[in-house]
């Protein structure tokens, strides 16, 4: 009844488009990952040579600093983003009077765009007219200047990624809550279970794939971030993650192929850690249904 | 359980306490944003005052009399609002396929189609502008620059994305319900319009919104691939920050008045988001 030919061409439009604009830039890329390419030098032709831009790319310590930058920007950045979702969606699923009220208004930030979100960040901590260098210079005696100090920085984007981002870890996880059937949480509770048992031995394993499926969502969104970060700090000192790291070699230096052949490994790290991940997420839907 | 007044009272002014505290910390920056865009130029520099001290509308008149701005935002919403409908039609019926048939490697192509969002953009933006400018090109004609253009490429980050939020809700629906229409004679169309559609309503719902917001704030595409014709409010935002000194007040009322559609559509749709949002990780 269901013929598999039908199947092909209903997911076709699909296929075609991120073949065409998905798959079809990699396969350059790839390309030219293997290359020398600097697109505005002299002689603009490609020099095939194999696999130096990967060995270059690990003795590169600017590439290698990024990357333990972006590390520790996605661990402290979603790490925060789920435990703070996870107390606002709690705090959400009970009842009161201006609940809907106050689930708008910590959804906003979400829908500000990335590039606002640099704007308006770099407008608080700014020197000279923002209130952040201002207050925390007068109050607590703490010279704060995004621009000179590097950790400053990279605590900076964490704040601002977490404010930017926490809503929508909220939001999945106020879904995956209320949609945790009651009978369970309240047979636990009958058998004498304190609040925190509840939470570790029920709502816990049923929240777990959302969990996971936010944690995925975010990874890839936070190894990627450019727009917000750049507006933020312009590239400078504690905010070089590789996706910036990637922009600065891919078009002042204009090194196409050392660049391409960086975003290859972050896309193939990043691949790796969402695969495991997602492993994580259908295998334990398999067991639940078979 | 008994609770006593004042343990009612307690408890009231924890919840509240931690709402207002939370409020405030999300609506700071927001806040801040709309005192800089009522500032003139002057204003701005001195001690730095979070309270307004008046009505200044000069940066709002400047920008939305702005022939470009009006340019910039009739593109975003084009934009937005095209690929939302076609991500939303193009993700139901991928989604569809993958969950009610048995392709082969179904799971592979699954992880595949998500894959596509996870391309570090800079890299990608070569090859994107070659295939704009030179691959599609009929006669003068070039992708580049173009509205159709963004809307197919917005696809590429926002079909996975949408596929993956479908997929569950899909999944969630028993396929004896399938079954059962097409025993009573109806075809496929027939099944997704009066199965599918109504019960994946929610789910749906949110894949369009999400779809729209996501398109409506991408900045590098939009900044790299377009010139003239074809630009969004995003890359209009990105433009105010200028070699000659950032005008911080045009820039605050530009990104307020970007603000607001997405934040109307979000006060609107509210109830549907956390309906919709459950990636079909938990079963009903």
């Amino acid at each position: 009844m269901r013929n598999p030919r039908t199947g092909w061409l209903l997911l076709s439009p699909t296929l075609i488009i991120l073949l065409i604009f998905g798959f079809a830039p990699f396969l350059y890329v790839l390309f030219v990952g293997f290359n020398q390419w600097n697109v505005f030098s002299a002689d603009d032709g490609l020099v095939f040579n194999g696999l130096d831009n990967f060995r270059r790319l690990v003795f590169d310590d600017d590439f290698l600093h990024s990357v333990g930058l972006t590390a520790r920007f996605a661990i402290f950045a979603i790490g925060s983003e789920i435990i703070l979702g996870f107390v606002l969606a709690q705090m959400l699923t009970r009842n009161f009077p201006g609940k809907s009220l106050f689930r708008i208004i910590h959804t906003l930030p979400l829908m500000v765009a990335p590039i606002a979100v640099g704007a308006i960040w770099r407008l608080l901590v700014i020197p000279g007219f923002g209130p952040v260098p201002f207050f925390l210079d007068r109050w607590f005696d703490l010279k704060y200047q995004i621009g000179s100090y590097p950790d400053q920085a990279l605590w900076t984007s964490v704040i601002m990624d977490v404010w930017h981002w926490t809503p929508f870890v909220t939001l999945t996880m106020l879904a995956g809550l209320s949609a945790i059937p009651k009978e369970p949480v309240e047979q636990a509770k009958v058998d004498g279970a304190s609040r925190f048992q509840v939470f570790w031995y029920v709502t816990l394993p049923f929240l777990r794939p959302v969990l996971l499926t936010t944690v995925f969502i975010r990874i890839m969104d936070a190894i990627r971030t450019v727009d917000e970060v750049w507006m933020l700090a312009g590239g400078g000192p504690g905010t070089r993650f590789t996706g910036i790291y990637i922009w600065r070699v891919v078009f002042p230096r204009t090194d196409y192929g050392y660049g391409s052949s960086i975003s290859l490994i972050t896309l193939y790290l990043t691949i790796v850690l969402c695969w495991l991940l997602f492993i994580a997420i259908s295998g334990r839907r398999k067991g639940e249904v078979e | 359980m008994t609770t006593t007044l004042r343990q009612r009272v307690w408890r009231l002014f924890v919840t509240y306490g931690f709402w207002i505290f939370t409020t405030i910390v999300t609506l700071l920056p927001i806040w801040w944003m709309f005192v800089v865009s009522m500032r003139s130029r002057v204003e701005l520099f001195g001690r730095p005052n979070l309270s307004l001290s008046r009505f200044f509308v000069e940066n709002y008149s400047n920008v939305l009399t702005d022939s470009a701005f009006q340019r910039y935002m009739t593109n975003s919403v084009v934009v937005s609002t095209s690929n939302a409908l076609l991500v939303m039609g193009l993700a139901l019926l991928a989604t569809y396929a993958l969950s009610r048939y048995k392709l082969t490697g179904r799971d592979n192509i699954f992880f595949w189609l998500i894959t596509n969002r996870m391309a570090p953009p800079a890299a990608f933006l070569l090859p994107l502008y070659i295939m704009f400018t030179r691959t599609f090109r009929l006669g003068d004609w070039t992708l580049y620059d173009t509205q159709i253009g963004l809307i197919l490429l917005y696809c590429v980050f926002n079909l996975p994305f949408a596929i993956w939020l479908l997929k569950g809700v899909i999944d969630g629906i028993p396929i004896e319900l399938d079954d059962a229409a097409m025993i009573d004679g109806a075809g496929l169309w027939g099944v997704l319009r009066h199965v599918i559609i109504p019960l994946a309503a929610p789910g749906l719902a949110v894949t369009g919104i999400l779809s729209w917001v996501f398109a409506w704030n991408e900045y590098l595409f939009a900044a790299n691939l377009t010139s003239v014709q074809a630009r969004t409010i995003t890359t209009g935002l990105a433009e105010f920050v200028t070699v000659t000194g950032t005008n911080w007040g045009e820039l605050a009322a530009m990104s307020m008045l970007t603000l607001i559609p997405s934040a109307i559509i979000v006060i609107v749709a509210q109830r549907y988001i956390v309906m919709g949002l459950t990636f079909g990780a938990v079963k009903e």
